[in-house]
């Protein structure tokens, strides 16, 4: 693989992890938990970004797998007692088993058609599982406080779990990257441009877009146990969020729809803007009206995004910036 | 023989686009196919590469049946065809697209051997200048040179070309006939749909006219430009036919 030659490749997990170590070398927690919270919004807008950025398809309900990648793994921790890493894999294997057979079906709509069918798939889960005794129905499920006791306390718990969100987001940021510059990626993105020449040319797009669309909920998944490992507390409502989906599509425009860097730059930027509004004096009570005024300006006028515009404008930059 | 198109009817609920049509193309020659706009060629074009399933009929590719397989599955197979209205992957660099023709094409090369089909091709069809552009930026001359580097990065054995020339000063026109005819030299085999009359007579080897989605003639390009039929149904004109049967451009 010529990725793994890849200066860029490096360099970009490198200075990921580097930062993502701050908080621990300086033994910060609060710090760690907004670091927490980031890395979770990269690896939702980035595995939102290879089925939406690379294959074309905007999946509205892309929050489903972060959800039931957290049921499943909470179920699994709380009822067996299951160690929290394998739980959260198996949780991963189960969205993307969900992922597969959905994606078969809703996978041959285009374009706003697949889009709502993601948002019914995703409002069709949750009022199962608000109905759903085993999993706790509309009250959810929480740990008892000693489930931590095997983890070393609820503190190292706390700790394991912004590890393993390092390594996750990590994991992610390379899978990205290595789709987009393989032969499997510039498939996709060949189906992003269009479907039926496409085929033409020999691609057969029905088995690319499910295979990319059950990578895509692997993460979140994962991103999903994880979160509500250290939650201690999942409930239907805050596991299939529908605002947290349009989210992370609002944070890969923002960063550059189809690149690699674009989703962690919108995910950064959109939750440190967010942060900044909402503490500020003067516009803590109308944020999301300056937030929202930001995005349309920037969708007007940077429909590429940031790292979009930054590798249109200047050619220098897109050896390295991908 | 190396495409034998037996019987095939395409309908679109009551319009008969394609109507019992039969042919055969052996290796090696550049078959054309012409008629009046609304024939049904590029039906037919559409038919034989899979686009759709015909409605009765059958189509055999290198003695194979593959009657009703899907696109990709004939490009695998080593048939290639190109737009008539071109079709760019137009966010994708000029490169970007060749590399896409011959990765998944009929030799199915990894994407770094693909590379470097993709800058040969490039150089064939003169495009070596705009590797780096995006293919939406491309006039309408280069984005139907695109489209036929696309094809051939596939390696064919067998290329649809569909109005190639159309849109192209003369020139340009000339330009494209050179690459054709380079094409063949490297034995891929053409069938090309082409209204310049000039061009698909000096090129093709042999002709097949469509009329109504039937075939109404065929032959080497002097038979069927002396057809009855094809003077009838195609070239009204008296005026228009003796150009034509003189080979001069109209």
């Amino acid at each position: 693989m010529k990725t793994l030659k890849n200066i860029s490749f490096w360099l970009l997990l490198v200075v990921i992890a580097g930062v993502a170590v701050v908080p621990i070398v300086q033994g910060n927690v609060s710090m760690r938990e907004d670091a927490f919270f980031i890395l979770m919004l990269v690896i939702l807008a980035s595995s939102t970004n290879i089925i939406m950025g690379y294959t074309g398809y905007v999946s509205f309900g892309h929050i489903v797998y972060f959800g039931t990648g957290g049921y499943v793994a909470f179920y699994l921790m709380q009822t067996f007692q299951w160690h929290f890493v394998l739980a959260a894999l198996v949780g991963g294997v189960a969205a993307s088993l969900l992922a597969f057979l959905l994606g078969n079906a809703v996978l041959r709509l285009r374009g706003a058609y697949f889009a709502l069918s993601t948002i019914g798939i995703n409002e069709a889960v949750r009022a199962f599982v608000s109905n759903f005794e085993p999993l706790g129905g509309s009250i959810g499920m929480f740990f008892n406080f000693s489930m931590y006791d095997a983890y070393g306390g609820a503190k190292n718990a706390g700790q394991l779990a912004y590890y393993a969100m390092v390594v996750l987001a990590l994991m992610t940021i390379a899978a990205s990257f290595l789709i987009k510059k393989s032969k499997f990626g510039l498939g996709l993105m060949s189906i992003r441009e269009d479907q039926d020449a496409s085929m033409v040319l020999g691609i057969n797009p029905s088995r690319m877009k499910v295979i990319t669309y059950t990578i895509s909920a692997f993460f979140p998944a994962i991103a999903g146990a994880i979160f509500f490992f250290k939650n201690g507390l999942i409930e239907p409502g805050p596991a299939f969020e529908l605002h947290r989906s349009v989210e992370a599509l609002v944070m890969v425009m923002l960063g550059g729809f189809g690149t690699v860097t674009g989703p962690i730059v919108g995910a950064v930027v959109y939750e440190r803007l967010r942060g900044f509004l909402i503490t500020n004096e003067t516009f803590s009570n109308f944020h999301l009206v300056i937030a929202g005024a930001m995005l349309l300006l920037i969708v007007l006028f940077v429909p590429a995004g940031l790292v979009g515009w930054l590798r249109l404008r200047f050619a220098a930059v897109r050896r390295f910036l991908e | 023989m190396i495409l034998s198109v037996e019987n095939v009817s395409k309908r679109f609920g009551g319009l008969q686009a394609l109507d019992k049509v039969t042919l055969s193309v052996n290796e090696g020659e550049i078959f054309g196919i012409i008629g009046p706009n609304g024939a049904g060629k590029t039906t037919l074009f559409n038919t034989i590469n899979g686009v759709y399933p015909p409605t009765e009929g059958r189509i055999k590719f290198r003695g194979e049946d593959v009657t009703g397989l899907p696109p990709f599955d004939l490009s695998k197979r080593g048939l290639a065809r190109t737009y008539q209205v071109v079709r760019p992957l137009g966010e994708l660099t000029v490169r970007e697209n060749v590399t896409v023709g011959a990765c998944f094409g009929r030799e199915n090369l990894p994407l770094e051997k693909a590379e470097k089909v993709a800058d040969e091709i490039l150089e064939f069809v003169g495009l070596t200048a705009r590797n780096d552009m995006l293919a939406s930026k491309l006039n309408v001359a280069q984005k139907k040179r695109l489209e036929m580097a696309r094809a051939l990065a596939a390696r064919p054995i067998l290329i649809l070309l569909d109005e190639v020339l159309a849109g192209l000063n003369p020139q340009e026109v000339a330009d494209m006939l050179g690459v054709v005819r380079k094409i063949r030299e490297q034995g891929v085999t053409i069938i090309m749909i082409e209204h310049l009359m000039h061009a698909v007579m000096n090129l093709s080897d042999r002709v097949f006219v469509l009329d109504y989605g039937a075939q109404i003639a065929e032959g080497t390009p002097q038979e069927v430009s002396n057809h009855p039929k094809v003077i009838e149904a195609y070239l009204g004109d008296p005026e228009v036919a003796k150009r034509f049967l003189e080979g001069t451009p109209s």
